[in-house]
């Protein structure tokens, strides 16, 4: 296997910091300074407490927020240069947005939702429609295409959430608490289904999780506490110290 | 890694898809009937009551023109001042302008919740790659839609009624002069109008839509 520090950096966070201002002069500091490099073709997993700056920190790499301090490049772009057209660019093609409440769109057939991104993408109809139904077929639901959100169940929908974030062939995708809204078995069938994207197409995974089952296929933990990285440990070094992990997170 | 990699290769554009805009905003209408009909209905309201006074006016200045005095007389008796007839006077342009300026604002006040509503759809539009543009020009076509059946049902609503009622008041009178041209102008006059209205209202908070950050998208939850 190839060294870490070997491999390819898909994001770079250099001395994140991001406040927020209150009323007056009160100022909260959500991430204080945050280094981080993300590899390509890893699964990252971020855990922390609600209020550690996890999903700061998880917005900031997936070029939905913008720090205050310190640079984000994404895929060697610097994210804070980016106008809204060249952000949404970024959005569009680079990254795959997958959310704890699926956010499919209810009014869209499960083909629909999938084929968005790829007109967002400028893609002829055709070809998305083809596309689309492949991806669909690929994460389990080849007989589902034309069912509407209300159709399908929990789990169901987290797979269009997968394919429509797959649309555009993304380096990136981000996963917030995916599995939050599952059962225990169809959240463990979400994470296989990650798992093995990153396996056959190599995307780099960040997920924002607090969900233990993840743990075993994450590449990396990353904890965040009080806006600082608290620990960053490969699995390897984590097996040893499964008893510890609950008071950890 | 090469950090100094600029942005030159980002395309400055996204090509925006016209067809899936048009096709979100159907949905979407068809999906928030109850609402759309409300907004809807304010228009029908509004554009009914422009149509209605036009197209009166049109029809009796019309008959005042014969100058029949049975008819005159029967024009006497219903209101008309026989010699100022055939244009709105001030305090109906007034009325109207209000009329129009409720219903804009009821539009303006039903297309702000609905953005309210659909905050976490439009966050999760962002951050599927949709650009601020392609937001305006969906929440546009919404209201054009709505804006173009409401007037439709308006003109048709005020026609049949200033039609009807002149009919009821002068019987046969009205076919001999009725003003064709004048009647299609004030039935094309308010439609447009209509549509004016609606897409109008719906600037601001089109605007206030394409403005939300995708974050939004993750923050808020059902």
């Amino acid at each position: 296997m190839v060294s870490l520090d070997e491999r390819e950096i898909v994001i770079r966070a250099i001395d994140v910091e991001r406040y927020y201002y209150g009323d007056g002069d009160t100022v909260t500091k959500a991430l204080d300074g945050i280094s981080l490099d993300i590899y390509k073709g890893e699964y990252l997993s971020i855990m922390g407490p609600s209020g550690s700056g996890k999903s700061t920190l998880f917005n900031m790499i997936g070029g939905i927020d913008s720090p205050t301090k310190g640079m984000v490049f994404i895929d060697e772009i610097d994210v804070a240069q980016l106008d809204s057209y060249e952000l949404a660019w970024m959005r569009c093609h680079k990254i795959g947005y997958i959310f704890q409440s699926y956010n499919i769109l209810p009014v869209l057939t499960a083909l629909e939702n999938v084929t968005l991104p790829m007109f967002f993408a400028g893609q002829s109809p055709d070809e998305a429609r083809d596309k689309g139904a492949e991806i669909l077929k690929h994460v389990g639901l080849g007989d589902r295409i034309f069912h509407r959100p209300f159709e399908l169940s929990g789990g169901q929908q987290q797979r269009v959430a997968v394919a429509r974030a797959l649309a555009n062939d993304p380096v990136i995708i981000l996963a917030d608490e995916p599995t939050a809204n599952l059962d225990v078995k169809t959240g463990q069938e979400m994470i296989e289904l990650l798992h093995d994207l990153k396996e056959e197409r190599h995307i780099t995974i960040i997920s924002a999780t607090h969900d233990m089952k993840m743990l075993d296929v994450s590449d990396r933990i990353l904890w965040i506490r009080d806006g600082k990285v608290h620990r960053l440990k490969e699995r390897s070094e984590l097996d040893i110290q499964v008893g510890h992990m609950d008071e950890e997170v | 890694m090469t950090p100094n990699r600029t942005v030159e290769q980002i395309p400055n554009q996204i090509r925006i898809p016209w067809n899936t805009a048009i096709s979100l905003s159907w949905t979407g209408l068809k999906r928030r009937l109850f609402r759309s009909m409300i907004t809807i209905t304010g228009v029908v309201l509004a554009i009914a009551f422009l149509a209605y006074m036009t197209i009166n006016e049109s029809i009796v200045g019309a008959l005042v023109g014969l100058n029949d005095p049975v008819l005159n007389a029967s024009l006497q008796r219903h209101g008309v001042d026989v010699f100022s007839a055939g244009s709105l006077d001030q305090m109906l342009q007034l009325l109207i302008g209000l009329a129009l300026l409720t219903s804009t604002v009821g539009i303006l006040n039903a297309m702000l919740m609905s953005v309210t509503e659909r905050i976490k759809e439009i966050g999760t539009l962002k951050c599927l790659g949709a650009s601020d543009p392609f937001i305006i020009k969906a929440y546009l076509i919404e209201s054009t839609m709505q804006g173009s059946v409401g007037s439709f049902l308006g003109v048709m609503g005020g026609t049949l009624v200033a039609v009807g009622v002149n009919l009821g008041n002068y019987h046969g009178y009205v076919f001999q002069v009725f003003p064709w041209a004048p009647v299609g102008r004030a039935m094309t006059g308010a439609f447009l109008c209509g549509i004016v209205i609606t897409v109008v209202a719906a600037i601001a908070p089109a605007w206030t839509a394409a403005r939300k950050q995708p974050v939004e998208a993750l923050r808020i939850d059902e």
